[in-house]
């Protein structure tokens, strides 16, 4: 699976606001919701999920990034962004570092297959020193669209 | 004690796959012995101790996957490991309209 498939672009935010956890989960699935990706009356609940589902175990497995993510039933079409924290976020990572890039992943229940060969093309890039390095280094949503899609033409990844 | 080597070809039986939880689960397991667990598919060799690394694993439910220890006790590693995926599928349900085997 492509980046290009599930990525939605529009959704992409090189600094949030948010300097917290569920307040970088808020932002990035309203950010989503007005792209036109998600039905507007579900995505208060669908970011509670996500929270939820990140209080069972961290999604920051090391590396200064996080993949907060949640298979909910008013998601019709998996979809992901990207948010950047300069300032860094804690996110209860494994490594107790804190979190620079979130990259958030809403799945249907119904398509587990899917979702697991999203994951995959979002860890094998995050295991790329390049990409967390010029993903940490983008200003702008423009650049961080470029990097995702260059990687979706690398044929070594 | 000698270094000993050991494998298991298994299949991922749970519905949902190795998704981060079970992978957690994998990592977990494969942790608390002291041998190195190597985890295949047909494409990569990932470090079965990395959960970063089983996450791009990408293993849906019918994906077989090689699972091989390297140590001195690889073989309760492998027994361990075959218990979890394939006995308790990481204590999530099978595909609906099949039951679990055994």
């Amino acid at each position: 699976m492509k980046f290009a498939d599930f990525m939605c672009f529009e959704a992409v935010i090189p600094q949030l606001k948010a300097d917290d956890r569920d307040g970088a989960i808020k932002e990035l699935v309203d950010a989503i919701e007005k792209a036109g990706r998600l039905d507007s009356t579900n995505s208060a609940q669908i970011a509670q999920a996500v929270i939820k589902r990140e209080n069972e175990a961290s999604t920051g497995l090391g590396k200064a990034v996080a993949v907060p993510h949640v298979k909910h039933p008013a998601v019709k079409k998996i979809v992901g962004a990207v948010g950047q924290c300069p300032g860094g976020i804690d996110f209860s990572a494994l490594d107790k570092q804190p979190v620079y890039s979130v990259i958030i992943l809403l799945s249907p229940v119904d398509d587990p297959d899917r979702h697991l060969q999203a994951m995959e093309k979002i860890f094998r890039n995050l295991q790329q020193d390049m990409f967390r390095k010029f993903l940490r280094q983008s200003q702008t949503a423009a650049q961080i669209k470029d990097l995702f899609l260059e990687a979706d033409e690398d044929p070594a990844i | 004690m000698t270094k000993g080597e050991c494998q298991a070809d298994v299949e991922i039986k749970n519905a949902d796959g190795l998704h981060m939880r079970p992978a957690m689960q994998f990592v977990d397991v494969a942790s608390a012995y002291e041998s190195e667990i190597t985890v295949s598919n047909t494409e990569d060799s990932v470090d079965g101790k990395s959960i970063m690394q089983m996450s791009m694993l990408a293993a849906t439910c019918g994906t077989k996957l090689r699972i091989v220890a390297e140590g001195t006790d690889a073989e309760q590693a492998i027994t361990a490991l075959q218990e979890l995926v394939e006995d308790r599928m990481f204590d999530e349900p099978p595909p609906k309209g099949k039951k679990k085997k055994k």
